[in-house]
């Protein structure tokens, strides 16, 4: 097969706790991440990301449904399989309160020798823009910097797929394009990489495709320029008139303008043309689902 | 690289990381070091210590079996439980669960670095006796074969009981309170800061059953003069019996590790 999926997830669903108290994270999620692609899983906290993302990267069972991971079923590895499957993998963890008081090039070079493959330490270093700071303790940097040695230890064994969970936080902006950058030439190398973040501009630079998720269920999926439909994106027109704010989708807002200044004989008040960013369909989608989560919600409740 | 290779790997990192942190350093690497000098300084105007019949040694000479039997405690057990527990709860196991790492490796790493900085501490302890207190060492190469066999499966022993206490504390802050009260209590009952001959009977028998007594039993038969066996349970030193406590903890410690370790809190 050459158009290989590297993740397959259909079905995924996962609880926390058991009967009745049971609290569903994750309740019927499919998607797929081809490789050389960088998917993008976007939701607000307690959606049920970290919950999906943890169980592709093998720390959770799963409740129900099937899950492939470069070719396998994580829940079904143990010993040297196991262990063979994570030396393809690079995972970076949301940040934490690690304390470690080795230097950014000890930490590489130990977590260089547990992959059969790895790349350079220095190029590595480099890459993430701390070649100066190669020999300082990891404990005294910043947690930008110490970000960057998450990153960093995700990439040193040269994965196939890398889960890249919240990369960027803690980054000033130049750092985040600097990241940018890197994560596009990991990606031209051939890396699939699966980034979960909630800096939606990060998501539309980097993402071929993203996937949403609010509740526990996927809301939408699809390439970032598509994602909400073409109804999401038709170009919004803002001014002020009669003592209020008015506004107006439009697929020609060259034209509307056009007329309000004819209208106003001149400069409309206020005026604005804002094409939605995938932010703003990322939050109209997230307002919706929540709308209908609750009507859901209202109606189920028993006789 | 072969779990054996990648475990020597993490040995050379942790030792590293074990003397950049003030708390191993000073709580368990120092810490026997300095009660040995607190120890003997508070006596050292008290004379000998010794027994009916038997000709007494000064006070450095008899607090440094003790001493180093606690440094090998510290070594293992507090050193491992506490440290494995913060690094579970800091997101240390996690990324290192993330990658092709063995476990066993890991556990290699832990146990190498306790018997690598274990035995340094045992030097360091000995040297410190000899030139402050002017401890007479034992000339029988034999005693010091003993107490290079009571130090490596001690350090073993008590390192696997570290590996799996790290299991019990919810949190890494909870882990010094869970582990040190332990180590302390064991200290006190099994012969380390009090002589153990002079404890009562029922005190002796709570310390028999965990491996500190024992170690510490091993230790007096090393550093003190043969005649202070008479003071010994039954008047003798009982090395087999060391050993086979030792042992029988060490079994206890691998079975729990292997049945509890996890790289991170599973769910349910």
């Amino acid at each position: 097969m050459i158009t290989e999926h590297v993740v397959t997830v259909r079905g995924l669903r996962k609880s926390y706790g058991i009967g009745p108290n049971a609290v569903a994270a994750v309740s019927g999620i499919d998607f797929t991440i081809e490789r050389g692609e960088v998917f993008a899983l976007l939701g607000p906290n307690g959606a049920g990301k970290s919950s999906t993302v943890e169980i592709l990267e093998g720390y959770h069972d799963r409740t129900g449904g099937e899950v492939t991971v470069l070719g396998v079923d994580p829940q079904q590895l143990h010993g040297r399989a196991l262990l063979d499957w994570k030396t393809r993998l690079g995972i970076v963890l949301q940040s934490s309160a690690e304390q470690n008081t080795l230097t950014v090039r000890q930490m590489l070079r130990q977590f260089a020798a547990f992959y059969p493959r790895p790349r350079d330490v220095d190029e590595v270093i480099a890459a993430v823009g701390l070649t100066e700071k190669a020999s300082a303790r990891v404990n005294k940097l910043s947690g930008g910097q110490r970000r960057r040695v998450d990153v960093a230890l995700g990439f040193i064994g040269r994965p196939e797929l890398l889960f890249l969970d919240e990369p960027t936080t803690g980054f000033d902006p130049e750092a985040r394009r600097e990241f940018w950058g890197l994560v596009r030439g990991l990606q031209a190398e051939g890396t699939t990489i699966l980034l979960t973040t909630h800096y939606l501009d990060e998501a539309a630079q980097l993402a071929n495709r993203v996937g949403i998720i609010a509740a526990g269920a996927l809301v939408d999926i699809g390439p970032v320029g598509e994602i909400g439909g073409a109804e999401a994106r038709v170009p919004i027109v803002r001014w002020r008139e009669g003592g209020g704010i008015r506004e107006e989708r439009t697929h020609e807002p060259g034209r509307l303008v056009a007329e309000l200044a004819a209208r106003f004989g001149g400069e409309p008040p206020e005026l604005e043309v804002i094409r939605p960013s995938l932010e703003d369909v990322y939050l109209q989608l997230i307002h919706t689902s929540k709308a209908e989560h609750r009507t859901a919600a209202t109606e189920e409740v028993p006789a | 690289m072969s779990t054996v290779s990648l475990g020597f790997v993490r040995t050379k990192y942790e030792f590293v990381s074990y003397f950049r942190e003030f708390d191993s350093v000073f709580f368990t690497f120092l810490f026997p070091i300095i009660m040995l000098g607190i120890f003997t300084a508070a006596f050292s105007g008290s004379g000998t210590i010794g027994g009916p019949g038997i000709t007494g040694v000064d006070f450095g000479t008899y607090y440094l079996p003790g001493m180093v039997a606690a440094g090998i405690l510290l070594s293992g057990v507090q050193s491992l439980a506490v440290g494995i527990a913060q690094e579970k709860s800091d997101g240390t196991l996690k990324r290192l669960g993330g990658t092709p790492l063995p476990p066993l490796s890991y556990f290699v790493g832990k146990l190498l670095t306790s018997l690598v900085t274990g035995a340094m501490q045992l030097l360091l302890l000995i040297l410190f006796a000899r030139v402050l207190f002017g401890v007479q060492l034992p000339t029988d190469p034999m005693k010091w074969l003993e107490l290079l066999w009571i130090l490596v499966l001690g350090i073993l022993t008590c390192g696997l009981l570290g590996i799996a206490l790290s299991a019990v504390p919810r949190s890494g802050r909870s882990a010094t309170a869970v582990v040190i009260p332990l180590v302390l209590f064991l200290q006190f009952i099994s012969g380390v800061y009090l002589p153990f001959s002079q404890l009562p009977g029922w005190m002796q028998t709570v310390a028999s059953f965990f491996p500190l007594k024992w170690m510490a039993q091993g230790m007096r038969s090393v550093f003190l003069p043969d005649s202070f066996k008479t003071l010994e349970v039954g008047h003798a030193w009982h090395l087999g019996w060391v050993a086979m406590v030792l042992l029988a903890w060490l079994v206890v410690g691998l079975v729990v590790t292997r049945l509890t370790f996890r790289w991170i809190r599973k769910d349910a």
